[in-house]
């Protein structure tokens, strides 16, 4: 039961980072790609009607882990406090920005939104990666279960780590690139126009930054988390989420080049499950691995609510989850068609 | 008081109360918003089609505030009250979670539905996404009440043997008693709020001369959903909540009474100032036997005062309970009062031409947001000293490893960031008011 809540909790994660990351990926890039008022808006247009929806799925994923992980919610929401006022700062900051920009027609009031839209889902991006990468590297966990880090100390990823280390602003990078290219291939995707092909240059750019990064971080993780190789080698199936990732990266290189925008998209959709699941697979059955101390981590056991919750919330989550579901189909039904220049 | 407490509670106590703000006009003007939109299939008026479409812009700039102002509330579960989530998130980690896979899917959807999607939908489609929004809005204050039901008068729990809080019975949790009265109470009030702001919009209209066809229709319903509201307020839904306190929390109740001194036939303190090194009320200005009355139906009752409650059971705030109590029941009554001469003049038809009660509609309107905040402060300050009555005292729950220091910096970055989105927030709202319902403008649509 543990070990499907676990997964379940999962899927709303990854449901975030490809949904939420499109649009977080857009922020990033279109200070670049739009060259024009007009075509800020064409992106904006990609956006507006479905980024709310996409942050519900972060919403939805908090609630679920604390209702089935009470332990792991409480420790690392306390541990990463400073971090996590941060991102709330930033998601609303981002959230102000979309929602007032078109509000006035000033030369004044509608760039200065426009960079705060870009820096703050810059931003939300790199932090979203630097908190995957304080989950693979280990959190300083005490006998209560509980740990404060402070945002960096210095800088390594050593005893005394800060959430902000050499790794964790590594994985930061791939994040940030990641979905850079995620957003970069929505708007190719959703736009018409020299904006969709100024886009699609962009992403094949930013592919080849995807892949270096890549490489890199695989490397580093497997040093910094020792946890991982003995994840692999025990259950070799669990390849198959790597081989998702690497599928998902080539995919995108082969359809970025043959100008397929809807099969280079869900490439990217699958490099991102792929990359997500993958640090899920290693963890497991880890949910918060503890360090210097490993015997002190938070598994899928010590941080579960009690049976009988776990078996109820079945009862409402997956027939819950199913009505969301059927909602998400609608609105991207609804809102499909290319977003052209006004 | 230990300093790190201190601030968490303030940092709670600060964005749960701003948040509010919101909420609470958002789910009464969702429901206003069905209304209107099914007298504009009713009747084929386009006034009313246009109404739909200035409130729906209204309830998006809300809705949005809302929703940013929400997200936090969640994390600081997590991030301030740690040791609350880790005892208690077996149960209410529950309901918060049904709320969002219930309610947020459905209100982001449809309310992008309501604002963007009217062309697209037609008029069946389009009333229908409007009652969704509503639906969903209205399910989310449940959720969010049956927490704070759960954390007023726990229920349905056993406890573990390490003294862990463990679900017992879901069903329980859902029809705890304390949550549907709570929560019918509150969503009158979200209702009341609502219908002030409508007839406070159509009364400002009326006397500038402007937008006046539909002036008239805010303010006549506004009045009437006012009318309606503000006497439920009272009962039966005010009169069930203060007899639930009575019954599970008397300490509180006396507290909030400013009772001191257990009694028979116990007065009701209408003013007065308590004063906690005498143990008494300055100036009181009572009405004889009333309390006992109230309470239990039977004006010679005896009603325990607090003298006769141990003092680590005593509310650790209880001037501020009191006056908050006190400002709910007091403006509450002029908010009826307010309702019942506007709907006789609307009932005699000269409510649209009289300017006093119109400068009356107008200038009230902060009065049930006020109001509404009291009665949350007296909710929230009266189940102190406990985090979950009986159960969980507030100094058990808080996060054991964030500092005061770390909490002020985060408290001030709060209050930094919510007074620019206030502002933003009156200034949106106001030019939409500017605009009016009126004419082409109203039909272009936000983005």
């Amino acid at each position: 039961m543990e070990t499907l809540w676990f997964c379940l909790v999962a899927i709303m994660i990854a449901g975030y980072v490809v949904l939420d990351g499109f649009d977080l990926g857009a922020g990033l890039v279109h200070l670049f790609v739009a060259r024009d008022e007009r075509e800020r808006k064409q992106i904006l247009g990609t956006v507006g009607p479905v980024w709310d929806g996409n942050e519900v799925w972060l919403l939805a994923g908090g609630g679920t882990l604390y209702f089935a992980f009470p332990a792991l919610y409480a420790a690392s929401f306390s541990g990463f406090y400073l971090a996590l006022m941060i991102v709330l700062w930033l998601l609303i900051l981002r959230a102000v920005s979309v929602e007032v920009r078109n509000h006035v027609d000033s030369p004044l009031w509608r760039p200065f939104w426009d960079v705060v839209f870009g820096a703050s889902s810059s931003l939300l991006c790199l932090l979203f990666g630097v908190a995957l990468g304080n989950v693979v590297r280990g959190v300083p966990l005490d006998a209560s279960g509980y740990f404060f880090i402070p945002l960096w100390t210095n800088f390594l990823p050593g005893a005394n780590a800060g959430i902000i280390d050499s790794y964790t602003v590594l994985v930061g990078l791939v994040a940030l690139s990641a979905l850079a290219l995620h957003g970069s291939l929505w708007v190719a995707l959703r736009t018409a126009g020299d904006l969709s092909a100024r886009s699609h240059r962009a992403a094949g750019r930013l592919w080849w930054a995807v892949l270096l990064l890549t490489i890199a971080v695989t490397l580093v993780s497997f040093d910094i988390q020792p946890h991982l190789y003995g994840q692999f080698a025990r259950w070799p199936w669990g390849c198959v989420f790597p081989a998702l990732a690497i599928l998902g990266l080539g995919g995108m290189l082969v359809f970025i080049r043959a100008r397929d925008d809807l099969k280079a998209f869900l490439s990217s959709c699958a490099y991102l499950l792929g990359m997500l699941t993958s640090v899920v697979f290693g963890v497991y059955p880890l949910v918060l691995p503890a360090n210097p101390h490993p015997e002190l981590s938070l598994d899928i056991h010590n941080a579960a609510a009690p049976l009988y919750g776990l078996r109820i919330g079945l009862m409402w989550w997956i027939p819950g989850m199913i009505l969301a579901g059927c909602y998400s189909v609608f609105i991207y039904r609804h809102f499909s068609s290319r977003v052209k220049p006004e | 008081m230990d300093s790190a407490l201190a601030i968490h509670r303030l940092h709670f106590a600060f964005t749960v109360t701003y948040h509010y703000l919101f909420p609470q006009l958002t789910m009464g003007l969702a429901l206003l918003l069905v209304i209107l939109k099914t007298l504009a299939i009713r009747t084929g008026k386009p006034v009313y089609d246009e109404a739909v479409r200035f409130w729906a812009k209204i309830l998006g700039i809300n809705f949005a505030m809302g929703v940013a102002t929400g997200i936090p509330m969640e994390f600081q579960f997590g991030t301030n009250w740690a040791a609350f989530s880790r005892a208690a998130g077996g149960v209410i980690g529950q309901t918060l979670a049904m709320e969002g896979v219930f309610s947020f899917f459905l209100e982001s959807t449809f309310l992008g539905l309501v604002l963007f999607g009217e062309k697209r939908l037609g008029p069946k489609m389009h009333w229908f996404a409007t009652l969704m929004t509503c639906i969903g809005a209205w399910l989310s204050g449940f959720f969010i009440i049956a927490t704070d039901g759960w954390m007023q008068h726990p229920v349905g729990y056993t406890l573990g043997p390490k003294g862990e809080i463990v679900l017992s019975s879901w069903l329980g949790l859902i029809f705890n008693p304390w949550t549907w009265w709570q929560y019918a109470h509150n969503m009158t009030g979200s209702v009341v709020t609502a219908a002030f702001v409508m007839a406070g919009v159509g009364a400002f209209y009326l006397l500038l001369r402007d937008h006046e066809p539909h002036a008239r229709v805010f303010v006549r319903i506004g009045v009437v959903a006012g009318l309606i509201a503000t006497i439920i307020m009272l009962f039966p839904t005010g009169d069930r909540q203060g007899y639930l306190i009575a019954v599970h929390q008397p300490v509180t109740l006396a507290a909030m009474e400013g009772h001191f001194q257990t009694m028979q036939g116990a007065p009701l303190a209408i003013l007065g100032q308590p004063d906690m090194d005498r143990l008494a009320l300055d100036n009181p200005l009572i009405v004889p036997r009333i309390l006992s009355f109230l309470t239990w139906n039977h004006w010679t009752a005896e009603v325990k005062g607090l003298r006769d409650f141990p003092r680590n059971a005593w509310p650790d705030n209880i001037p501020l309970l009191y006056y908050a109590y006190h400002i709910m029941v007091g403006l509450g009554t002029i908010l009826i009062a307010v309702m019942v001469i506007a709907a006789f003049l609307l009932w005699r038809g000269t409510l649209f031409t009289a300017r006093p009660m119109l400068w009356a509609l107008m200038l009230v309107v902060p009065f049930p947001y006020i109001a509404n905040t009291a009665g949350w402060i007296t909710a929230e300050a009266g189940r102190q000293p406990w985090l979950i009555y009986g159960l969980m005292r507030t100094a058990a729950g808080v996060s054991p490893r964030v500092s005061a220091g770390n909490g002020l910096f985060t408290l001030l970055g709060f209050m930094g960031l919510y007074m620019i989105l206030g502002i933003l927030f009156l200034w949106l709202v106001w030019r939409e008011i500017d605009h009016g319902p009126g004419g082409l403008e109203a039909t272009k649509g936000g983005h």
